[in-house]
């Protein structure tokens, strides 16, 4: 069947504007501004490991975060049918549809210091705090804007998870943490993996949230690669050996928690 | 249980608050009289300035004209490569299937940047023939268009592997060549994917910021571009206006679609009953 050549428009369009450009990447991140062969870029990114530390520790944090948050939430979620179920569905999507853009500026009039929060704090005779660029706040924003990427595979793994096995488990005499540890949890490793990888990838290569919620003192490894691009310090050849290391660091990631490995990808995705 | 019952709603409630607050404090700030953090009182102002603003309203237009070529676009590439995806076995079709996931799994900077380093060589390469290339709507339409077409692929695929191959079949027996029948048979069977893929692409499109950011130029800046530039100055309320009325047409969508979602299943219950009580009878 000649078919299968319907899919040659979308094969050349990923060729000229998937692997083109990420090869670009590489070319550009093995030559100077001249265009000829050198480490210098891969040597000088070294310069910016303590930046690709704090990214990966603070995605790292914010993960966990929106893992033992967001776990209960998809667990409830997806015990509820009918109507309920799809308005808490709907009630947790609703925020995400909002730009994260203007969902971090909502964060930044709250955490000022003259914002709403300490407003409150004042009103009610307590001291003002200083949240705004702290790293807390960065952990913040991302959990904010993130978690919905950890609910949604996390339900979707355990509405399949059904009424009948987990009441099955309480006749056979298992406790509610027993329950959970040796039914639940077991039956939705594949949600956690998926949410963990769909949390972290972003998370390590922000550059909105630590700019608007960090200031210019946490940065992270995504502002340093934005700056070389568009900012003051225009050098696409070391931003290019930055972005190759960031790519490292993800596919790592993948590879731990295993998202590459199976069609599971496919029904957590969408 | 009881208690069970009211702990997890007591802790669903504080989820929501953390959710819905910030949002809610923009709204309340888009109807402060002064620029500042206090509520001085209640006004209107910010959004008859959003209005008369020109910056807005041009990039408004740029981001609905982008979102809708570009959905378009992927959504008639993506469809043909699910077509021709569903044909394939073997090492060929999950080979293609890994490359379809990598605009999604990778970070969106890194597609940014690779796409940005694209059009800086093809621009220095098309100056040195004298040819002019700027970045502007064609380059965000094929950035777009990138991150857009995985989303059409993993909508259409599944319908097109559930179909009815013989339908297509028929109508070759029928006398239709492969491209008839895509539009006479196959076309009707896979829609419910078609739509949902391009609406995905469209709503991808019109919130994406990162892919824009590098990608934009200075002539066309889409929405999300010119929020940026507002919260790094960050004087004007206006933005707050913005927020308000993204949300407010959102949710509106939203709670029309899911509507529409309630009243089809209750009717589709109501026939089931009714087929099955004309089945007893």
């Amino acid at each position: 069947m000649k078919g299968k050549y319907a899919a040659s428009p979308y094969l050349l369009w990923m060729v000229l504007f998937i692997l083109l450009p990420l090869g670009l990447i590489v070319y550009f991140a093995f030559t100077n501004a001249e265009g000829s062969f050198t480490l210098e870029n891969i040597t000088q990114s070294g310069n910016y490991f303590p930046i690709l530390i704090r990214s990966i520790w603070l995605a790292a944090v914010s993960t966990a975060v929106c893992l033992v948050l967001g776990y209960p939430i998809a667990y409830l979620m997806s015990r509820w049918r009918g109507v309920s179920a799809r308005t808490i569905t709907l009630l947790i999507m609703l925020p995400m549809w909002m730009n994260f853009l203007l969902r971090t500026y909502a964060w930044m009039t709250i955490l000022e210091n003259n914002g709403v929060l300490n407003q409150i704090l004042g009103f009610l005779g307590l001291p003002a705090l200083s949240m705004i660029n702290t790293q807390g706040a960065v952990v913040l924003g991302m959990v904010y804007n993130y978690i919905p990427f950890m609910i949604l595979p996390l339900h979707s793994i355990m509405v399949k998870i059904g009424d009948d096995v987990i009441q099955a488990s309480q006749d056979l005499g298992a406790r509610p943490v027993d329950v959970l540890r040796k039914v639940i949890l077991p039956m939705s490793v594949p949600g956690i993996r998926a949410g963990i990888t769909m949390v972290f990838v972003p998370a390590v290569s922000t550059f909105i949230i630590s700019q608007m919620l960090g200031g210019g003192s946490n940065l992270m490894i995504g502002d340093i690669i934005e700056l070389q691009f568009l900012g003051n310090a225009y050098n696409p050849n070391l931003g290019s050996a930055i972005a190759l290391v960031l790519m490292v660091v993800v596919l790592l990631c993948m590879s731990i928690t295993g998202f590459f490995d199976d069609e599971q990808m496919e029904d957590t995705l969408i | 249980m009881r208690k069970t019952h009211k702990i997890s709603a007591a802790y669903l409630g504080l989820f929501m608050l953390f959710l819905y607050a910030p949002i809610a404090i923009l709204i309340l700030y888009s109807f402060n009289n002064s620029k500042g953090r206090v509520f001085t009182g209640f006004t209107l102002k910010w959004y008859r300035e959003l209005f008369h603003d020109a910056a807005v309203l041009d990039s408004l237009m740029t981001t609905i004209t982008v979102s809708l070529l570009a959905a378009v676009l992927s959504t008639i590439i993506g469809t043909m490569a699910a077509i021709g995806i569903n044909r394939m076995k073997g090492t060929e079709r999950s080979v293609i299937m890994k490359f379809t996931y990598l605009p999604i799994l990778n970070p969106e900077i890194i597609t940014g940047v690779s796409l940005m380093l694209l059009f800086v060589t093809s621009r220095s390469i098309l100056n040195k023939i004298h040819m002019n290339f700027e970045f502007g709507m064609g380059t965000l339409i094929v950035a777009h268009v990138t991150f857009d077409v995985a989303y059409v692929i993993l909508n259409v695929l599944p319908k097109i592997k559930q179909m009815d191959q013989s339908i297509v079949d028929a109508a070759m027996d029928l006398g239709c060549n492969p491209v008839q029948a895509f539009f006479k048979a196959t076309i009707h069977e896979i829609k419910p994917g078609i739509v949902a893929g391009f609406l995905m692409a469209l709503t991808f499109s019109m919130d994406d910021f990162v892919v824009s950011y590098f990608t934009a130029g200075v002539k066309y800046q889409p929405l999300s571009v010119l929020i940026y530039s507002m919260t790094k100055r960050r004087v004007s309320p206006e933005i707050n206006a913005l927020s308000t009325m993204i949300f407010v047409v959102v949710l509106a969508a939203l709670v029309i679609w899911n509507a529409l979602q309630i009243r089809k299943e209750r009717q589709l219950r109501l026939e089931q009953s009714a087929a099955v009580k004309e089945g007893m009878r």
